[in-house]
């Protein structure tokens, strides 16, 4: 460590219980000596160890794989478990995932608006074929393929492109880019054997793919980095071209 | 008082959680999950390399059967695991993967034709056959004779953790998220359900079930250091612990990972080394060979992890602000091969790191990684105690990774014992009548209602002070070596923080959730369950696995070829009861001897010659009969598996009969 002297941290933090409806929703702001590799996840566990008992937050893997973290930092949607003290001024803000419920402070009900969307466009592999004889060799795929599927299966669906999406601010039953890439997803997954048709019922209208107006944050703040402008792209392509045709 | 009704109660939205509830839903009952967050989020997600299933499909699985996976998992686990269950999981295993195929996890592929591999750092070109193009591709691990291990990149546990979620909500199996299970309901004799804490209302129910799964995971935050999620407290264990009746078994087998990145203990996978890569020290020397010449950087994790710390201990660690360490080299595997395969490793080292590992080597040292013991359990994962208690996973102790279990036996059996003990909870539901009377429900929700109560007007004691005092303890007294002094002193401390636990106030009195109740009730339970590790390694003067004494060096098959059980039958007791329960060698398919790498010191049981050599006559009567005959010989059991799960498994050198 080089000889500059430690920073003194302050964080303002949107503090809100709904189950103490008369307290309003304010900024509080916290003090604390920023240390060596601090994520948003050592300092906010510090702050309720040693400062803070009630603060309400989620955090599960802390390693940037289970999308329990998003927030907005500053202003952007993010992973908070890692986001680096270091990449941040001494003075800066934390507040929930707007667009999903509010728990408490820092913690949103993803989990449930995830569901909703997963049962809305049924989220996985609709096979002819219910059953499979397991003793057999499983389907053949071509290798490139079962990549490209991959990709597009790493979303962690933490919310960070809804709640950085316009129309997802306007309009409540938007599918956000984490539904489009799932439908993209299982559209190219040879296992799963809906039809154009089918996906067009799925998002062809303006809660679904037509209802993007490719602001595209979404894209740019994708903790997966997903390709999610593309995606719509394609697939508003060939919903227009199914609802047309 | 709420009570909530289902068939099956299952605690946990992982992957072994969810697979029990699919299997009931499809056996015609209604599975209730509950879940500290939402599923999708479980710490199976976590995993990266890979799940083992014995296809056989690239070149360098050839040859790989039942058989191979089967003495491998029984060596990793140093003669501790139960042979017939191992038996059950590594015929299920290619079962398991076909089906999650079938579900749309997007596993690897292999491609026909030359590819270019690293081996033992040389580089090695590989050839695999037309007919295996588009079957699903292996990738070699620790302690493995054959490329078994399936992936999906080195994010397996989220492809696997997503079809299995998908394929739940498709089966419209109820999920209560950000639930938490306080107690079982039982009666001493069968366990009825569970109460609940509502995690976001604070509210208290009860759920009432005819079958109750316990399927939550470890409890790596006993340990300060851990490669574990935040939510892997054993808490699970703990439930079970606190009935007084169900045991926990071999609580003292804890694994220790060998590649946490320091100082943040985040996981990178062993398909790091699998694929190629090396461990290097300070001098940027690759020492592994130096100690195990056979199998190197890939021996069993506790051998490996044993090496590394031995290693730092003669001088030869990376000095750094956060400790020693030492290096693990991927740079030999060149930047396609890591963006391609080994990616989720990249963004942890891009983003907890700041380092390329492509370019440069990661920082890594040993870290807690998984608990083997668990709730104990027959072979259809039912506690033997308590009738309609279940558990299955890591939670769980059935018991088939022993004293150390094998990288991608983790995933693999999360789903294989979904599979099995769903099946075998069915059909307990079949002939299990839900008679429970309301008011022993009445009286579990006031006791933990009153316990809470006491915990908002309670002493002085800070839950979030104990629980870092008992992680120290874990980290620095019940690690990878232990001798008996140390472990004394980590009962003796942890004993002390148990007795101050009772004495916990909790400051902040906010509706809801309220985080610093969590804490607190959460942190009592723990303490109870680092005791149960801590008396347990006490107790066992060998070394097995991943338990090392220092001051018993041996494997001790004479004195110690034996379960741990542990309960805690007087709830004001300071410490556990430990009772044991002996392993039959005389039943093995594979009697003990040494594993292939690692320590050749053993203490002999003298039931291991006699049946050695009845072994031998065996193979030796029946070897022309094939290999089907001479393992139904040895050791019968396809009896024990459900019969929808029975039957061969084919590969492009088997075909089924």
């Amino acid at each position: 460590m080089n000889a500059a002297a430690t920073r003194r941290l302050r964080v303002h933090i949107l503090r809100y219980n709904p189950a103490e409806p008369e307290k309003a929703a304010r900024f509080q702001t916290y003090e604390l000596d920023e240390a060596d590799g601090m994520t948003l996840f050592i300092l906010l566990s510090e702050l309720r160890e040693k400062q803070d008992p009630s603060l309400q937050f989620d955090f599960v893997c802390r390693a940037g794989v289970c999308g329990s973290c998003g927030m907005v930092v500053n202003g952007r949607p993010g992973l908070a478990c890692r986001t680096l003290t270091a990449e941040l001024p001494a003075e800066f803000t934390l507040a929930p995932l707007p667009t999903f419920e509010l728990i408490g402070d820092l913690s949103v009900n993803t989990g449930k608006w995830m569901r909703e969307m997963s049962e809305r466009l049924e989220t996985w592999v609709h096979a002819k074929q219910e059953e499979v004889d397991l003793r057999r060799h499983e389907e053949k795929m071509d290798p490139d393929l079962a990549d490209e599927v991959y990709e597009l299966d790493r979303c962690i669906e933490c919310g960070c492109c809804v709640a950085a999406c316009g129309t997802a601010h306007m309009r409540t039953d938007f599918v956000g880019a984490v539904g489009l890439n799932k439908v993209a997803r299982f559209s190219l997954d040879p296992r799963d054997e809906r039809s154009e048709a089918d996906m067009y019922e799925l998002v062809g209208n303006d809660d679904g793919v037509f209802g993007c107006m490719s602001l595209l944050a979404c894209n740019d703040l994708c903790p997966k980095e997903l390709p999610l402008q593309s995606q719509i792209a394609y697939l508003r392509r060939r919903m227009a071209k199914q609802g047309t045709g | 008082m709420r009570v909530i009704y289902s068939d099956v109660l299952v605690i946990g939205g992982g992957l072994a959680g969810l697979r029990v509830a699919i299997g009931a839903r499809r056996r015609g009952f209604d599975p209730l999950v509950l879940s500290l967050v939402p599923p999708k989020r479980s710490h199976s997600v976590a995993a990266q390399g890979g799940m083992q299933a014995s296809l056989g499909n690239v070149i360098k699985g050839e040859g790989d059967n039942e058989d191979v996976h089967f003495e491998d998992t029984v060596r990793g686990s140093d003669w501790g695991a139960d042979q017939s269950v191992v038996r059950m999981f590594v015929n299920t295993a290619p079962k398991a993967v076909r089906e999650l195929a079938a579900w749309g996890v997007p596993w690897s592929r292999v491609r026909r034709g030359d590819r270019e591999v690293i081996i033992n750092g040389q580089k090695v070109t590989l050839t695999e056959k037309d007919e295996a193009h588009g079957l699903i591709a292996q990738r070699d691990f620790g302690g493995t004779k054959k490329w078994r291990t399936c992936y999906a990149s080195d994010g397996t546990g989220h492809a696997m953790l997503f079809a299995m979620g998908d394929r739940a909500i498709a089966e419209g199996i109820p999920v209560l998220e950000r639930t938490e299970a306080l107690s079982l309901i039982h009666d001493g004799k069968r366990c009825f359900g569970a109460v609940v804490r509502d995690l976001i209302t604070g509210e208290l129910a009860a759920c009432v079930a005819r079958a109750t799964v316990v399927a939550t995971g470890g409890a790596g935050r006993l340990y300060r250091v851990t490669t574990n999620a935040v939510i892997n407290e054993g808490i699970g264990h703990a439930l079970a612990l606190d009935t007084g009746v169900a045991a926990l078994g071999n609580m003292e087998a804890v694994q220790f990972h060998p590649t946490a990145i320091v100082p943040a203990g985040i996981l990178v996978t062993e398909g790091c080394r699998g694929d190629g890569g090396l461990l290097r020290d300070a001098a940027g020397h690759r020492f592994m060979p130096d100690y195990e010449p056979e199998k190197k950087e890939l021996a069993s994790r506790d051998v490996v992890s044993r090496r590394m710390e031995e290693h730092i201990k003669k001088g030869h660690g990376v000095q750094s602000r956060f400790g020693e360490h030492l290096w693990l080299d991927i740079t030999l595997l060149g930047r396609a091969h890591i963006e391609r395969n080994l990616r989720e490793v990249k963004d942890i080292c891009r983003y907890f790191l700041g380092l390329d590992p492509a370019d440069k080597w990661i920082p890594v040292r040993p870290a807690q990684h998984y608990t083997m013991g668990g709730v104990r359990t027959d072979h259809t994962g039912q506690n033997p105690a308590l009738a309609g208690l279940f558990a299955a996973g890591e939670s769980a102790c059935w018991d088939m990774h022993g004293f150390n279990r094998l990288g991608g036996n983790s995933v693999a059996e999360t789903v294989v014992a979904g599979m099995i003990v769903g099946e075998f909870v069915a059909d307990w539901c079949e002939g299990a009548e839900l008679e429970v009377s309301t008011r022993l429900v009445q009286e579990f929700v006031d006791r933990e209602r009153a316990s809470l109560d006491g915990l908002c007007h309670g002493g002085s004691e800070d839950a979030s002070v104990l629980r870092i005092a008992m992680q120290e303890i874990m980290t620095s007294k019940v690690g990878i070596f232990r001798d008996g002094a140390e472990l004394q002193a980590a009962v003796d401390g942890l004993a002390e923080l148990y007795r101050r636990s009772r004495n916990i106030g909790v400051r902040s009195n906010a509706p809801g959730a309220n985080p610093e109740l969590v804490t607190a009730y959460r942190t009592q339970k723990m303490l109870r369950l680092a005791l149960t590790v801590a008396c347990g390694a006490l107790a066992r003067t060998e070394s097995r696995g991943a338990h090392f004494r220092a001051d018993h060096p041996q494997r001790n098959d004479q004195a110690w070829l034996k379960r741990t059980l542990a309960t805690w039958p007087d709830p004001l007791a300071d410490l556990p009861t430990l009772n044991y329960e002996p392993l039959d060698i005389m039943t093995m398919e594979l009697p003990p001897g040494w594993r292939g790498y690692g320590a050749r010191n053993q203490i002999e049981h003298p039931d291991t010659e006699r049946r050695q050599q009845q072994v031998s006559e065996i193979r030796e009567r029946l070897g022309s009969a094939g290999r089907f005959a001479v393992q139904e010989a040895l050791m019968p059991y396809e009896h024990l598996l459900p019969v929808s799960i029975r039957g061969r498994n084919e590969r492009l050198g088997e075909k089924l009969p």
